[in-house]
């Protein structure tokens, strides 16, 4: 029977509240930190800070929020596709753009 | 399928009873509770991916347009509150953090917890849509809503515009100054489709509050708390990252 139930599907976690807790304080400080680093100059570093702060705050969402830390290996490889396929989309089309008119936006 | 004893199994009692082998929740064209879970959590991911893709055309754009029109979008970018942005990334933190203590009492089996849950969560998405609207009403104010009555003074003569005197940004020429407008039209493109989605995600939650009171999602079928969870932080995503695009990234340049 358990061999049965690794084949048909895998066993439902439940993640603590303890950990949802720690999740949420994480975000909170990471909306703070990104809030104070727009109010200093750093020149083209600050979209570049912003971004990689929202993606950490992302990827916590993700992978504990969402749970995908404790999904299928069915569900991660499906994400990890699609935001893959997402990112190529998006970096040839602004590729595109940018060296089609080069100099003369 | 013929070889395993389960299935054929629960094929003969079901003939005599169609639920005695397994939960009523159980469809019958799959073969366990698990399998069932899977699927349906495989395919919401598929959805969520799909959206992933909708609001990346948006996020294209922006980028793109940015870009090319880079003055008019930072002037733009002067004229949102950024107070107002992180007061909302909280209110939808804390919301996301309801939405999975919610999937919790669920899965826990606690009825007046999950109702507590999906109460508070339904009431802090109305809280962001309370603040989005006070955000909507000064643009509006302003003149800023894109149309037959967009103004561009606030561009055209920033002095007379005591909202952005921190910024002190300098007037911008006629034909960089119109391109604002595009500025606020993604603005309100992608907060708007952003809004759209937390408008049908409190629905959602109003019809779960009223099924989950009559004992609903805990009784060990949590697959529908589970998958709205699932959309209602992906919202969360898309804002985390409209607020860092639309507020942040701007403030200096």
């Amino acid at each position: 029977m358990s061999e049965q139930a690794q084949h048909e599907g895998h066993q439902h976690h439940v993640t603590s509240p303890v950990l949802y807790i720690i999740i949420l304080f994480s975000l909170l400080v990471g909306t703070a930190l990104t809030v104070w680093a727009s109010f200093i100059d750093l020149h083209a570093w600050n979209p570049v800070i912003a971004l990689a702060i929202a993606t950490s705050k992302a990827m916590l969402v993700v992978l504990f929020f969402m749970g995908v830390k404790y999904s299928t290996k069915l569900t991660k490889l499906t994400l990890i596709a699609g935001v893959f396929i997402f990112l190529g989309l998006i970096s040839m089309t602004l590729a595109d753009y940018m060296s089609r008119a080069w100099g003369r936006w | 399928m013929s070889d395993s004893p389960a299935t054929a199994h629960g094929a003969l009692a079901e003939a005599v009873n169609p639920h005695g082998e397994h939960p009523s929740y159980l469809r019958h064209h799959f073969q366990s509770v698990e399998q069932q879970a899977d699927t349906t959590n495989f395919a919401m991911w598929l959805f969520l991916l799909t959206e992933v893709m909708f609001f990346g055309g948006l996020f294209a754009a922006y980028l793109i347009y940015r870009n090319w029109y880079y003055p008019a979008f930072v002037a733009g970018s002067h004229q949102l509150n950024v107070g107002w942005g992180t007061a909302n990334t909280a209110v939808l933190i804390f919301s996301s953090f309801t939405m999975a203590m919610g999937v919790w009492c669920s899965e826990t089996r606690r009825k007046n917890g999950l109702v507590l849950c999906l109460i508070l969560t339904f009431i802090l998405g109305t809280c962001f849509l309370g603040i989005k609207t006070i955000e909507y009403h000064e643009k509006w104010e302003k003149h800023h809503i894109p149309g037959m009555h967009y103004s561009l003074q606030s561009f055209l003569n920033p002095a007379s515009d005591p909202d952005i005197a921190q910024y002190h940004d300098k007037p911008l020429p006629l034909d960089m100054a119109r391109h604002t407008e595009l500025y606020f039209f993604l603005y309100f493109a992608m907060t708007g489709m952003h809004a759209l989605h937390m408008i049908i995600g409190i629905a959602i939650l109003g019809y779960m509050i009223f099924r989950a009171r009559a004992g609903a999602y805990t009784s060990g079928h949590v697959t529908f708390v589970e998958n709205f969870g699932l959309y209602w932080h992906f919202v969360d995503i898309i804002w985390i990252y409209l607020f860092a695009l639309l507020y942040l990234i701007s403030r200096h340049q």
